[in-house]
């Protein structure tokens, strides 16, 4: 069953993926899934290791089930401070 | 209670400070980082944060809220500026206030840490060269 995402990228993600922010329109079971499609479709330069994902503005697992209809976010290593 | 700020522009420090401070106080630290114009011996212009507001606001909340817990102090707050900043620009602020010392500098201390560890916040730094890159350092 596919199940329609937000996906927003940020820094480097969106410079190489050329968009902040898509709809994607999905099978992948969780988030580890979501991001191999995502990188395979936009060469994104991140093995998924690299990354933290957040659900709906929170961390979450790479195991984690998508949830139909949330915002979903890769976050590269942060450089704040 | 909102201890964590995003700051579009620049932020008055003294009256953050004022704040935190009570009769309870007997001493306050503070953390200020600056931009400076040189970073990994390239000598930089400026530079951009960006952040993942919903999420950096959280996740700077919870820092906070998790110092309050595990140092003995009165009050802490941080603010972070994201958008443009020249060089000599404040771009991070953290204030604690405790009864006493040891507790206002550690947890000061542990919270910068964390917001540079934690905080959804990428800094893009342009160079005196004309070029300019992301900074995403592996932990």
């Amino acid at each position: 069953m596919s199940a329609k995402i937000d996906v927003l990228y940020f820094a480097a993600l969106r410079d190489a993926a050329g968009i902040a922010s898509e709809q994607v329109d999905t099978e992948a079971a969780d988030l580890a899934e979501l991001y191999a499609e995502v990188q395979a479709r936009l060469q994104l330069p991140f093995p998924q290791r690299q990354l933290r994902v957040a659900m709906d503005g929170e961390f979450a697992r790479w195991d984690d089930a998508l949830r139909a209809g949330s915002t979903v976010a890769f976050i590269p290593p942060v450089s704040g401070g | 209670m909102q201890r964590f700020r995003l700051a579009d522009t620049p932020f008055d420090t003294a009256s953050l400070r004022a704040r935190l401070l009570d009769a309870r106080v007997g001493g306050y630290a503070s953390f200020e980082g600056w931009v400076r114009d040189h970073n990994d011996g390239r000598a930089v212009a400026g530079l951009r944060y960006e952040a993942y507001v919903a999420l950096a606001e959280r996740e700077g909340e919870a820092i906070l809220a998790d110092a309050l817990q595990r140092f003995d102090i009165i009050d802490a707050a941080c603010v972070h500026r994201q958008g443009e900043l020249a060089l000599g620009e404040l771009a991070v602020w953290v204030g604690v206030s405790a009864a006493h010392r040891d507790a206002a500098f550690a947890a000061c201390r542990w919270i910068i840490d964390e917001v540079k560890a934690r905080v959804p916040i990428w800094k893009h730094e342009r160079y005196a060269g004309g070029d300019a890159g992301w900074l995403h350092p592996q932990p």
